[in-house]
């Protein structure tokens, strides 16, 4: 449990209904300062109906939440505090991304006076006198991610921000969040690309038809999870033999696609190394493995999607 | 602090309004309306079907007074409010159906100061529209009056001036009322379109078809009261009733749309 001043965002039983549908329920897990911290969850399991309670857009049916110290139910004492992307870029399509940018600075109070640093921060410097409806959609998020930059925000929330992006473009997004991350700012991002959280977050909160299924640091979930061994040979028939050693040692073994996944932790793959040898079997591969996050999640899911 | 969070509300609605196609739009609308009606009054002065509007005959005696100079400008006031309720309309329900309020409510979470700030520039807006439609209509009745040969000598006396002021005011208010309707109509329905078709079929049709019918419900539909006001009340329906009626129709009107503006979810 980390101490309350220390939180950035912190959740209890946070719910929302609809009729008698729980969009979330009862959800509780919290954010540290100055992390970055993942929020993933397939479709419909109510990552943007939280993200929306925590800017105070719609209002929870049950619970409680604090922002940077403040009650969800004020959003005024902390917003201006926070940058927000939320469900993708929304602005005017007539204006252009500059002045699009200006009206969101001169409503906040921030002045217009570093949004031209911001542009070229996310790379559209020279597209900035360019109409909104011009846009690619990879440029629409760009503008989005200026925009939610213009508080120079403590708490930056941020909606699937790599949707329409290209391969480059998700990369100069993972190191601008790795960057504003290492600038103190708290990071709290929603994003289906599992494997790109992987990289860059330190937490995790994991939803799922409402329900917070895991919430805490990233290495605590893989430590839970079982780790497994890879295991080639260059002769395919030698692999029920892999797995006899394994069943041996009270390892479970599966072989699939000409590979044997065996159960178990690092330290035991010299064990079967020795053993493979004394049998007279060559390795052509011996990996220890731990699930990666999107095994993981789908294996805590339940979900094959 | 209120007050700085007002204004910049109120800067950051007036860098939208402001595009020139919606702000020279608007104004070249607005004047181009506001000159027709005024030319049509003046150059049609002597035509038998009438120089005003439903046919009605305002004579060169009526426009020699110190009041003539700004009837063209009053008699325009209708289709100024019309030009207003689509702005406050459109500039309104666009908010959702772009998904930008989300943006502004992260920005200013207040949603009264927001809204109260969207409106009072709005209003300005209209200020500047009716004072262009002032000026053009006007500077074409000066214009015009040696053609229809009517007299000017009164409409540059100081009780020209006063009846001017007056009719300004009475312009404002009407345009501002229909405005009001517009933006109550951009918040309940939340789309553009379904707003402005909605208001633009009731005050235009749907109003004419009943006071048709039963001509005493002229005395209760808005669009008429509205329209009254403009030119100051008349033999039928007074001033004071039409101020009074508007005025609780648009403040009770108002009460709901800002509980719901306040209260409502912000989804899709």
């Amino acid at each position: 449990m980390v101490g309350m001043s220390n939180l950035a965002v912190a959740v209890q039983d946070l719910s929302k209904k609809y009729g008698d549908t729980f969009a979330v329920s009862h959800a509780n897990f919290e954010v540290p300062m100055g992390t970055v911290c993942g929020f993933v969850g397939p479709n419909g399991s109510g990552k943007t109906t939280t993200i929306r309670m925590l800017l105070g857009l719609i209002s929870p049916t049950g619970g409680t939440g604090e922002i940077l110290g403040h009650s969800i139910k004020h959003p005024e004492k902390y917003l201006a505090s926070v940058g927000a992307m939320i469900e993708g870029p929304a602005f005017y399509p007539a204006l252009t991304g500059r002045e699009n940018l200006n009206v969101l600075a001169t409503l906040g109070g921030y002045g217009t006076d570093h949004v031209q640093s911001l542009l070229e921060r996310v790379g559209l410097g020279d597209r900035g006198n360019s109409k909104y409806k011009t846009y690619s959609l990879g440029m629409k998020q760009r503008l989005g991610i200026a925009a939610s930059l213009l508080p120079n925000p403590k708490l930056l929330i941020l909606d699937e921000p790599t949707n329409g992006l290209d391969p480059e473009g998700i990369q100069e997004v993972r190191d601008l969040l790795k960057s504003l991350a290492q600038e103190g700012t708290t990071v709290f991002v929603s994003s289906h690309l599992l494997s790109e959280l992987e990289l860059i977050s330190q937490h995790l909160v994991m939803l799922r038809k409402g329900k917070v299924l895991f919430a805490g640091k990233i290495e605590d979930l893989f430590l839970a999870q079982q780790p497994f061994i890879l295991v080639k040979t260059p002769n395919e028939s030698d692999l029920p033999k892999i797995s006899e050693i394994a069943a041996a040692a009270g390892h479970k073994s599966t072989i699939r696609s000409g590979v044997a996944h065996i159960e178990g932790p690092a330290e035991w793959a010299a064990e079967l190394n020795k053993s493979a040898f004394a049998m007279g079997i060559t390795l052509s591969q011996l990996s220890p493995m731990l699930p990666s996050l999107e095994e993981t999640f789908f294996e805590m899911t339940g979900d094959s999607e | 602090m209120n007050q700085i969070f007002k204004a910049r509300v109120f800067r950051s609605e007036w860098r939208k309004l402001r595009r020139p196609t919606l702000f020279l739009g608007t104004m070249l609308a607005s004047a181009g309306l506001t000159g027709l009606v005024t030319s049509l009054l003046f150059l049609l002065i002597d035509s038998p079907q009438g120089n005003s509007d439903r046919g009605n005959m305002i004579s060169r005696e009526i426009l020699q007074l110190p009041s003539g100079l700004t009837i063209g400008f009053s008699n325009a006031a209708g289709l100024l409010g019309i030009v207003a309720l689509c702005v406050f309309a459109a500039q309104t329900a666009q908010e959702y159906t772009y998904g930008t309020l989300r943006n502004l409510l992260v920005r200013q979470p207040r949603r009264l100061q927001l809204l109260l700030g969207k409106y009072v520039s709005m209003a300005s807006f209209a200020i500047v529209m009716v004072i262009l439609a002032a000026v053009v209509s006007m500077s074409l009745a000066f214009g015009l009056s040696g053609r229809a040969k009517v007299e000017t000598d009164a409409w540059v006396t100081s009780d020209a001036l006063q009846e001017m002021a007056k009719t300004f005011g009475n312009v404002l208010l009407s345009v501002i009322a229909f405005g009001t309707v517009g933006m109550i109509l951009g918040l309940l329905l939340r789309s553009p379109i379904s707003a402005i078709s909605l208001g633009v079929i009731w005050l235009l049709i749907v109003e004419n078809i009943l006071v048709a019918v039963k001509s005493s419900l002229g005395n209760w539909m808005p669009g008429n009261l509205m329209s009254i006001i403009a030119v100051g009340g008349t033999t039928d329906i007074s001033y004071t009733h039409a101020i009074s009626m508007v005025s609780i129709y648009l403040v009770a009107s108002t009460a709901i749309v800002i509980t719901l503006f306040k209260r409502r979810d912000v989804s899709n």
